[in-house]
């Protein structure tokens, strides 16, 4: 039995390495300073992708992922890690979306890719912490969604099971293909990139980006369609510009300000047991502990 | 979050040695594969870009998950449970991921499903798997058996073998036994015909197996009834699927604690003969013995990476007297050292490595098609040389990885004899290194008769003759001299025509060779990248007139019949 997969995934400024020179004097995100990369929770989703992938022969797993041009890297590190192809939504149409303009460009992408069993993707992406994209594609597309997962157990008879992480313990639940996942970061690492898939993979380009440098290997993408990484822009996907980018965006930002903690969050205890058992008292108390 | 590909820029300086150019085209017969397979190059650009693309994942995998894993794996080990091997859980993650990256099988032909690397690039993950975990390097660089395999098995045990050792399953060479370790023709492990079957069977033990329970063993055994020596010795393959092999027990080691040191025992195991009756050691045994030499200089050019590495955090972060330790001469003289140390060992690895690959290659190309005069002697060129180098790089770089652990935990002072730093787990794992696959003293019994024959002095004059950047030529002409001086040393000791006398000198000769040859390859190395090795270049270079002048203190002052005050009764 095999399984259509589509993995949704992001290209995001390493926020987890912040330097001094992170932000703009605007406030904004200084993309310049920092590098772009697979959002780590995105991996995850490839991972538990793949695995399905491995269980289940003649499976696919197609990446999807909106971004300019240079977000085509996204798509060559799913190739590199063991997925069968994917797609660039990008056009200037689509910048400045919020999760409402992004989850619908998304939907009317995956309806364009059409048949499908099991979307995948990552809980939240570390640029924005929004958690929001995952499930209003799932319900633009009129399908369940199961958010929070850590593992994947099973895919049968049309039948999804799911154990989800959540904040005190674990669930299982079933549910129904087709279906919409979200993957914690409590999800096993994504395999890495394989030696035979980036010397396969390693010139899949976009048609921009083929256009852009003309080299000798453009000509191996006329016998290798694979190489071919697909770029949708608006039209492509039939989608609504007015619903897309800025325009689709309901959600403006005010304001940003940086937040420096002042006060330090320390506490001086001598050794005494009365100290120690208040403070233990104290961490249960507020949840730090147990 | 570290690569330990990206984070060394001498790798990336040996991977693009001018050598490679000739090394990729002999290795790709011309980029004809590239119309049968979609991940073989097109040409030496796009070869050279998938190298560097593979030791970047190589890289990546070994430092965010071997050398992770690396300190527990030392303190777990692996146990035996029903005379089976279980890896510490780290090691067996290590072997997961590595197979995940597709790195398995480096060196293998593409028909075998392999990626057709040369040497260079394959030694070069064993030399970033031991900065890792030098343990998990064995393992690591076992894969190379399958070497053996593709050069002396038949068809059938090719294509049998070689796609399981690409797909991840592990190797191991049975060779020594407890009476047959240096001196391997005192083999006994016995291979007796099954006609009924029409298969061999091996009984009897083997000793200090280097991952022992392997899925695809290389035995030696005698399979001529009747022999005591050499002579009588094959090599057989023994597939794990088939039983009859238990292991008895694993060694509790000093270090390389991860990788299991096996004792096993055969009873009736089933098993297929590689290549002819009564090579097994003569050719066979030479051939794999050579390929594991060259991992063990990997395996101690990686812990000298690491040492180096750990010294000089360390020597920088502590603080004394008011000042960094690194600030004291007596400390920055010791880290300089460790690094010329390093830089040398490696440089010689990869000289031995590209020898190696011209040669290898040439070798197989000689299976498909007749070789053109100069292709053959350039095979018996190369051939020579890796013969010559192999020896004097495992002398010095095992020497050397000892003493750059040693001189790493002096730098830690009293902490580094504590467990809280790993300079003591690396300074436990090399010293095996100058032990296995033959002692240091057997790398000068096999080296010595390069001294004697001239090998390494042609190969002298040859690096004196290569043109280099012009302010290179003090160090250069200071070699000159040391040159000289070994043109003096050997006829001294050679025409005494002794050869106790000689064995006992030996030693003073080879390393004498070594010292101007690893400062020959440094000066090289810092004509093509000499913000990386040109302090290592000088520094070497200081380091080896200093050897040359006791050795040759000691040779001409020392009359030969002192040497009754050494044999020993």
């Amino acid at each position: 039995m095999g399984l259509k997969i589509i993995v949704l995934a992001k290209q995001v400024p390493d926020t987890r390495n912040v330097g001094k020179d992170a932000m703009t004097p605007e406030g904004t995100v200084n993309r310049a300073a920092l590098a772009a990369i697979f959002n780590p929770e995105d991996l995850n989703a490839l991972e538990q992708a793949l695995r399905l992938k491995d269980e289940y022969s003649d499976s696919t797993v197609t990446l999807l992922t909106m971004g300019p041009p240079r977000a085509a890297d996204i798509i060559r590190e799913g190739l590199f890690r063991g997925s069968d192809g994917g797609y660039l939504l990008t056009d200037r149409a689509f910048a400045g979306a919020d999760t409402l303009a992004t989850s619908y460009a998304i939907s009317m992408a995956i309806k364009k890719i059409g048949d499908f069993d099991l979307i995948v993707c990552g809980r939240q992406a570390i640029d924005g912490d929004t958690a929001q994209v995952g499930p209003q594609v799932a319900e633009k597309l009129g399908i369940p969604q199961i958010t929070y997962t850590e593992e994947i157990q099973s895919v049968k008879n049309g039948k999804i099971t799911v154990k989800r992480r959540l904040e005190h313990g674990v669930e299982i639940v079933e549910g129904k293909l087709p279906m919409l996942v979200t993957v914690n970061g409590s999800a096993p690492d994504c395999r890495p990139r394989n030696a035979k898939l980036i010397q396969r993979f390693k010139y899949a380009k976009t048609a921009s980006e083929r256009n852009a440098e003309e080299s000798n290997y453009s000509r191996l993408s006329a016998s290798r369609t694979y190489l071919n990484i697909g770029e949708w822009s608006t039209a492509d996907v039939n989608a609504d510009i007015k619903q897309c980018g800025l325009s689709g965006s309901p959600t403006k930002v005010k304001k940003i300000e940086n937040v420096v903690f002042q006060a330090k969050e320390s506490k001086t205890l001598d050794s005494s047991d009365q100290q120690i058992e208040e403070l233990i008292v104290e961490l249960i108390t507020n949840h730090t502990i147990g | 979050m570290a690569n330990f590909y990206l984070d060394n820029p001498s790798l990336k300086h040996h991977l693009n040695h001018p050598l490679m150019k000739r090394i990729v085209a002999l290795k790709e017969r011309d980029y004809t594969d590239a119309e049968k397979y979609d991940y073989a190059p097109i040409n030496f650009d796009d070869a050279m870009d998938s190298y560097e693309k593979v030791m970047e994942i190589a890289g990546e995998v070994i430092g965010d998950v071997v050398a992770v894993n690396a300190e527990e794996v030392d303190h777990v080990g692996p146990t035996v449970e029903n005379n089976r091997v279980i890896y510490a859980a780290g090691t067996a993650q290590n072997l997961k991921a590595t197979t995940q990256a597709g790195l398995m099988g480096l060196s293998m032909p593409r028909r075998y499903t392999g990626l057709n690397f040369p040497m260079v690039p394959f030694v070069m993950t064993s030399d970033m798997a031991a900065r890792a975990d030098a343990g998990f390097s064995n393992l690591w660089a076992l894969q190379d058996c399958a070497e053996t395999l593709y050069e002396f098995g038949n068809e059938e045990q090719r294509q049998s073998f070689i796609p399981r050792v690409c797909a991840g399953e592990t190797m191991s060479m049975d060779l020594t036994e407890p009476d047959a370790g240096s001196d391997l023709q005192a083999v006994m492990l016995k291979a007796t015909f099954d006609e009924a079957n029409d298969c061999w069977r091996l009984n009897g033990v083997k000793r200090f197996i280097t991952n022992g329970d392997a899925d695809i063993h290389l035995v030696l055994a005698r399979s001529e009834e009747g022999t005591k020596d050499g002579r009588g010795l094959s090599m057989f393959i023994y597939d794990k699927k088939d039983g009859g092999v238990n292991v008895r027990r694993i060694e509790n080691k000093m270090g390389i604690k991860g990788s299991p040191t096996c004792e096993l025992t055969y009873k009736n195991a089933k098993a297929q003969l590689c290549g002819e009756r009564r090579l097994g050691l003569i050719k066979y045994v030479m051939s794999l013995m050579n390929g594991a030499r060259l991992g063990i200089i990997a395996q101690a050019t990686g812990l000298s990476e690491a040492a180096y590495r750990e010294a000089v955090a360390y020597a920088k972060d502590r603080k004394q007297f008011g000042k960094a330790i690194i600030e004291f001469p007596a400390v920055y003289e010791m880290i300089s050292n460790i690094r010329a140390k390093l830089d040398g060992s490696r440089s010689i690895l990869y000289e031995t490595a590209r020898f190696v690959d011209i040669y290898k290659i040439l070798e197989d190309i000689e299976k498909e098609r007749k070789l053109e005069p100069d292709e053959k002697a350039e095979l018996k060129k190369y051939k020579k040389l890796a013969d010559a180098f192999t020896p004097l790089g495992k002398l010095f770089a095992t020497e050397y990885a000892n003493q750059n652990t040693y001189d790493t935990i002096q730098i830690h002072g009293g902490s580094g004899f504590m467990k809280d730093y790993p300079c003591e787990r690396y300074y436990r794992d090399a010293r095996i290194t100058n032990i296995y696959e033959g002692t240091s003293q057997l790398q000068v019994v096999a080296a010595i008769r390069h001294v004697l024959t001239g090998t390494y002095l042609a190969q002298m004059k040859a690096y004196q003759a290569e043109q280099l950047n012009p302010e290179l030529d003090g160090l250069k002409a200071r070699l000159a001299k040391l040159v000289e001086i070994y043109e003096q040393l050997v006829p001294k000791i050679a025409d005494a025509k002794d050869e106790v006398y000689l064995d006992f000198q030996a030693r003073r000769l080879v390393e004498s060779a070594g010292h101007i040859i690893l400062s020959y390859l440094l000066l090289s190395d810092t004509d093509r990248t000499p913000e990386e090795f040109r302090r290592s270049a000088e520094v070497y270079v200081t380091y080896a007139e200093t050897e040359i002048a006791k050795i040759q203190k000691f040779i001409n002052e020392f009359p030969i019949e002192n040497l009754e005050y050494y044999k020993q009764v």
